[in-house]
């Protein structure tokens, strides 16, 4: 028998992984053994991790790298999404020290189940096979599905976990039913040798059709888990049940792990496939576009308005994920920076305006009715201003960092080729422009139709003043972070 | 070679047909006159009683949830011990690792009380 | 006697994975309980490992890729039904049902 040799292993690559991975079991154990009412020290540990994996990161910024047989890769681009992770769960942790024992669910597992998800997220954002985005896709999931069904026993919370669930595990099906199909059509599960294998020659026709039926199975089960219309329904019920930190971890890091995990599938293995996918993908970018940005219009709930308006912001995204494809190098990198600098501008708003939500939201109520807002500016005028700073920023109205989102996507797009799809997006953008400022406007001008009492605690006092900062210094300054962006490259586009 | 396997065809053909011919005939043959005792269960001639969801204890479904994940484990220990001889320490240590984070599992479900049968 | 990849064809394998595939897809459309959801959910993975592991055998047989990630599909299947049964399970301790329909308190 032959010695099977197993490569030598770079753990540069994994190092992130691995600290969150540890940390997180580490964590699970001493949340058995601290004290009920201490229960707080475990957040205050998992931000830690945190902090120190995003710090463990930095030495190895700027490299390019792959181990584990190229199933995880290790390039600007993955680095930048682990570090928007790392950022975007920190945040949530913050918001969650005091909901979590003010609505009576204060576990430790929480804490471990968010940073577990974190961990899947960088699966997703890293991995370089098939079989790891999978894995990844799935380890975020489940502890979402959990997450969502946290606040037990109330009803709502149980039945939105539920629901992400039944279709989160639908979809799943699809993605993996999907990676079945490629596998057959070219023989292997790892992105760039799907990518080689396709740019090299034309596939026969069977396999063909196996290869874009798998890509299509693929593109709607992401579709389910960025909320891409019309794959996006479960996402407002969701939104409005799981507790509301849940809430915002999953609109910004489920949704940005999503993304990162599709703009590698699209660009690196099926990159030469690109007049194929486009005209279906800028399709579904259209529809969402229209749903998510209508649906919100007609909300009176808050919480499920900004679940539609997540369905219409990743309608921009896609218009930067279309814009990543395309040949010609240049276009195709713009697409990819667009993608993150939108995503970030998102991250930093959503957690923001989640932020909001949580400081106004009573135990046991569940209603996010908008004339809870009315006449916040007389009682909380640092509240109001920071919801308002938010909302403009998802707008897109400058100097916001939601402006320059949609600024580069819209660039990206149409230097892409995409002119008519760039004038859907500034129009249903000013369509959203229409349902942030119904709110903006009930805070500053209508009379409190009652008195909802608004309490801020130090955390999430931190949290709110980190994403306002971000958004602000973003809007007036873009220099810095378009920087970064450009040099976040996928290591086969332009790295190479 | 295939023809041989044309009897199997057959057979199952015939084996969906004839149970379906006296069913297809006696629903359209049949009288239908349904009264409240003949639409109730059938429980051997006794009456029926209760609702038929029975509530188990629920460490049963524990038990249940619990077995589920272990048994499947197992799926990976045993292609691990086939190829053990060519494998080395590297694929030992990695094996440690997966099954120190299943016993970790099993603290977590111990200390949480998930195995006590109260 | 010919082996078996030569007397049965790759397609014939996969038409069998896709209708599995459809009738799982079908069972979690239509089903109004929610662990027949779930065991129709189970059956689109199952179909996926056949396809997985039919492709391996006919295409790859040197490349373990395909055997592998059935494994890992098996893995996460479980995972996921527990995850599912104990949702389930805690739905209907509060509301004395297991019905998609009945469970609607979240609309609009």
């Amino acid at each position: 028998m032959t010695e099977i040799t197993i490569p030598p292993i770079d753990w540069r690559v994994a190092t992130q992984l691995c600290i969150i991975f540890g940390w997180a079991s580490v964590l699970l154990i001493i949340a058995l053994f601290v004290p009920r009412s201490r229960i707080r020290v475990v957040g205050y540990l998992a931000i830690a991790g945190l902090v120190v994996a995003a710090g463990a990161g930095i030495p190895f910024w700027g490299g390019s790298a792959e181990t584990f047989g190229g199933m995880l890769r290790l390039d600007t681009y993955s680095m930048m999404l682990n570090w928007l992770f790392l950022a975007a769960a920190a945040v949530v942790i913050a918001y969650s020290l005091n909901y979590l024992p003010k609505h009576g669910i204060e576990h430790g597992e929480y804490y471990v189940l968010v940073l577990f998800a974190t961990a899947g997220m960088m699966l997703l954002a890293q991995g370089g096979d098939l079989i790891v985005l999978f894995l990844g896709l799935e380890l975020l999931s489940l502890t979402l599905y959990v997450l969502t069904g946290f606040a037990y026993p109330r009803e709502t919370s149980e039945e939105s976990g539920m629901k992400y669930l039944l279709t989160g595990a639908f979809a799943g099906g699809f993605i993996v039913f999907g990676i079945a199909l490629i596998y057959g059509a070219t023989g292997s599960l790892n992105l760039a040798a799907i990518g080689d294998t396709l740019a090299r020659a034309a596939l026969a026709a069977e396999d063909r059709t196996y290869l874009y039926a798998g890509a299509a199975l693929i593109v709607t089960g992401f579709g389910y888990k960025i909320a891409m219309a019309p794959f996006h329904m479960w996402a407002p019920d969701v939104y409005e049940g799981a507790p509301t930190p849940v809430a915002a971890f999953l609109s910004v890091g489920s949704k940005a792990a999503g993304f990162a995990a599709l703009v590698r599938f699209l660009v690196e293995a099926m990159g030469s496939q690109w007049p194929v996918w486009a005209p279906a993908l800028a399709t579904l970018a259209i529809a969402t576009l229209l749903l998510g940005n209508i649906g919100a219009l007609i909300q009176n709930n808050v919480k499920r308005m900004l679940a539609y308006s997540s369905v219409g912001h990743a309608g921009y995204m896609l218009l930067g994920v279309l814009a990543a494809g395309a040949p010609g190098g240049m276009a195709g990198q713009r697409g990819v920076e667009a993608v993150l600098l939108y995503l970030l501008a998102y991250m930093l708003t959503n957690l923001g305006a989640f932020g909001v939500l949580i400081a106004l939201e009573q135990r046991g109520e569940l209603t996010w009715d908008i004339n809870q807002f009315a006449g916040l500016w007389a009682r909380r005028p640092l509240l109001a201003s920071a919801m308002a700073i938010c909302l403009l920023s998802l707008a897109g109205v400058p100097p916001t960092a939601g402006f320059w989102g949609k600024f580069y996507v819209f660039t990206a797009a149409w230097q892409a080729g995409f002119g008519w799809l760039t004038i859907i997006g500034i129009l249903t953008a000013a369509i959203a422009a229409f349902y942030y400022v119904r709110i903006v406007v009930q805070m500053f001008t209508a009379e409190p139709s009652r008195e909802t009492p608004a309490e801020t605690d130090p955390a999430l006092r931190a949290g709110l003043v980190i994403a306002i900062a971000g958004i602000l210094v973003l809007g007036f300054m873009p220099a810095p972070a378009i920087d970064l962006v450009q040099r976040s490259v996928l290591a086969t586009v332009g790295g190479q | 070679m295939l023809a041989n396997y044309a009897f199997v065809g057959v057979f199952f053909v015939a084996a969906v047909i004839f149970p379906l011919i006296p069913i297809v005939a006696a629903y359209f043959l049949g009288p239908k006159r349904p009264t409240p005792t003949k639409l109730d269960t059938y429980e051997c001639g006794l009456e029926a009683v209760g609702d038929i969801r029975v509530q188990f204890k629920v460490q049963y479904y524990l038990y249940a949830l619990a077995f589920v994940i272990f048994d499947i484990e197992v799926v990976f220990l045993y292609p691990w011990a086939v190829a053990y001889g060519e494998l080395g320490l590297f694929a030992l240590i990695a094996m440690a690792v997966f099954l120190f984070s299943l016993v970790e599992a099993l603290v977590y479900a111990w200390k949480k009380g998930a195995l006590e049968w109260v | 006697m010919p082996s078996m990849t030569e007397a049965v064809p790759l397609s014939w394998v996969l038409l069998l994975a896709g209708a599995l595939f459809c009738i799982g897809l079908f069972g979690a459309l239509s089903r109004r309980n929610t662990v027949g959801i779930l065991l129709g959910i189970e059956l689109m993975l199952n179909a996926v490992n056949i396809n997985l592991v039919a492709f391996w055998r006919y295409l790859e047989p040197n490349v373990v890729a395909g055997q592998t990630f059935a494994l890992f599909v098996v893995t996460v299947a479980a995972a996921e039904a527990a995850v599912g049964l104990a949702m389930i399970i805690a739905i209907y301790r509060s509301r004395q049902t297991v019905n998609a329909d009945e469970v609607d308190s979240l609309r609009g």
